[in-house]
């Protein structure tokens, strides 16, 4: 039997759309168009079948989500995934919660960060610089933003440049729109 | 069609030729899907059962409900330039649940709901979408619609702060 998952987790869960998922036979030829350039070419997800219902913004999303996370230079990819779990958990997101910690576990090899952040959240003890990091998220993915000019100062304060701060707002912005259709349209399962 | 060709730019004040925009400059891929996305959701060639009118009056809510003052005067004029009239102009109006109409008072309550507090947003909240008449494929749109926006805002928001940095 499986279960809602409801407490975050490195263990990725199984996503269960509450809206149907389009079927493949029945896609426009600009369904299939914005399908093709999906993160994954071997295998459509669920969630990006459920996403073509509305081709015209998937069509940009897909290729957004993927410079977001993944353009060469300024923030670290690691780094990006705190800003991505930071608001996942704000929003309560387990699945991309889930997803997005073990992405940053893996690049690190390092599970004590994300250990303290579920434990201990904002208050976690983790260095300076990824406590600035995830702070920032947490606040600017408040409604409304929460982020000030001291939130921004402790970036710069935490050897931050300007460019790794852009990648920041970008992927704490980012999970605020995957969260909304995430945790929204679907629930994580596990066995 | 609005003819602004980036909304976030425009908002944030990002003067050509500052620091702020060079920054910017080395993401401009990002900046200009966003932008697409921005008239995608807003403006789409096929909205579906979400009128454009529909879309920027929630767009407005969407804003007032993150306190985005510049993107509420943004949606608002976009809300204007699609000649909408009626409960469909009154949907920017935060204080109107939709009355009377089953539907628009779903669409509202949805919003808010995802704009404000996705974390409190269960399975149920989309049968209520189901019950008030949208289809699968207009709860994504209408998904994407509040995802994105809150998306659009915080990017704003983030880069202002940017800005006042010495």
């Amino acid at each position: 039997m499986s279960k809602v998952v409801h407490e975050f987790t490195t263990a990725i869960p199984e996503w269960k759309p509450y809206v149907k998922p389009l079927d493949l036979a029945e896609a426009s030829p600009a369904q299939l168009e914005a399908l093709k350039i999906t993160p994954s070419n071997t295998k459509v997800s669920d969630y990006v079948l459920v996403l073509a219902h509305d081709v015209e913004t998937l069509t940009h999303r897909s290729p957004l989500f993927n410079g977001v996370m993944y353009n060469k230079g300024g923030l670290s990819r690691a780094e990006r995934e705190i800003g991505a779990v930071g608001a996942s958990i704000v929003n309560r997101c387990i699945y991309c919660a889930a997803v997005h910690a073990s992405r940053y576990n893996q690049l690190t090899k390092d599970e004590t960060v994300i250990a303290a952040i579920f434990a201990d959240g904002v208050d976690a003890e983790i260095s300076p610089r990824l406590k600035a990091i995830l702070d920032f998220s947490v606040k600017l993915s408040k409604c409304p933003s929460d982020a000030d000019v001291s939130d921004m100062q402790a970036l710069v304060d935490a050897g931050l440049g300007k460019d790794e701060i852009l990648d920041l707002i970008l992927s704490s912005s980012l999970f605020g729109w995957a969260n909304r259709l995430m945790h929204t349209l679907g629930e994580p399962l596990a066995e | 069609m609005t003819d602004t060709k980036d909304v976030i730019a425009a908002i944030v004040g990002i003067e050509p030729g500052s620091e702020l925009a060079a920054v910017v400059a080395g993401r401009a891929d990002i900046m200009a899907l966003t932008q697409q996305t921005h008239d995608a959701a807003l403006t789409p060639a096929e909205p579906g059962g979400l009128t454009h009118a529909e879309r920027a009056a929630l767009a407005c809510r969407i804003a007032k409900i993150n306190d985005a003052g510049d993107f509420e005067v943004h949606f608002e004029a976009l809300l204007d330039s699609s000649g909408a009239t009626g409960d469909t102009a009154r949907i920017a109006d935060i204080w109107f649940d939709g009355g009377s109409d089953v539907r628009l008072k779903a669409l509202i309550r949805h919003v808010d709901l995802v704009a404000h507090a996705p974390k409190d947003a269960t399975r149920r909240d989309i049968e209520l979408l189901r019950e008030a008449g949208l289809d699968d494929a207009d709860i994504v749109r209408l998904s994407e619609l509040v995802a994105f926006v809150s998306y659009q805002i915080r990017v704003a928001a983030g880069l202002r702060l940017m800005r006042g940095l010495a």
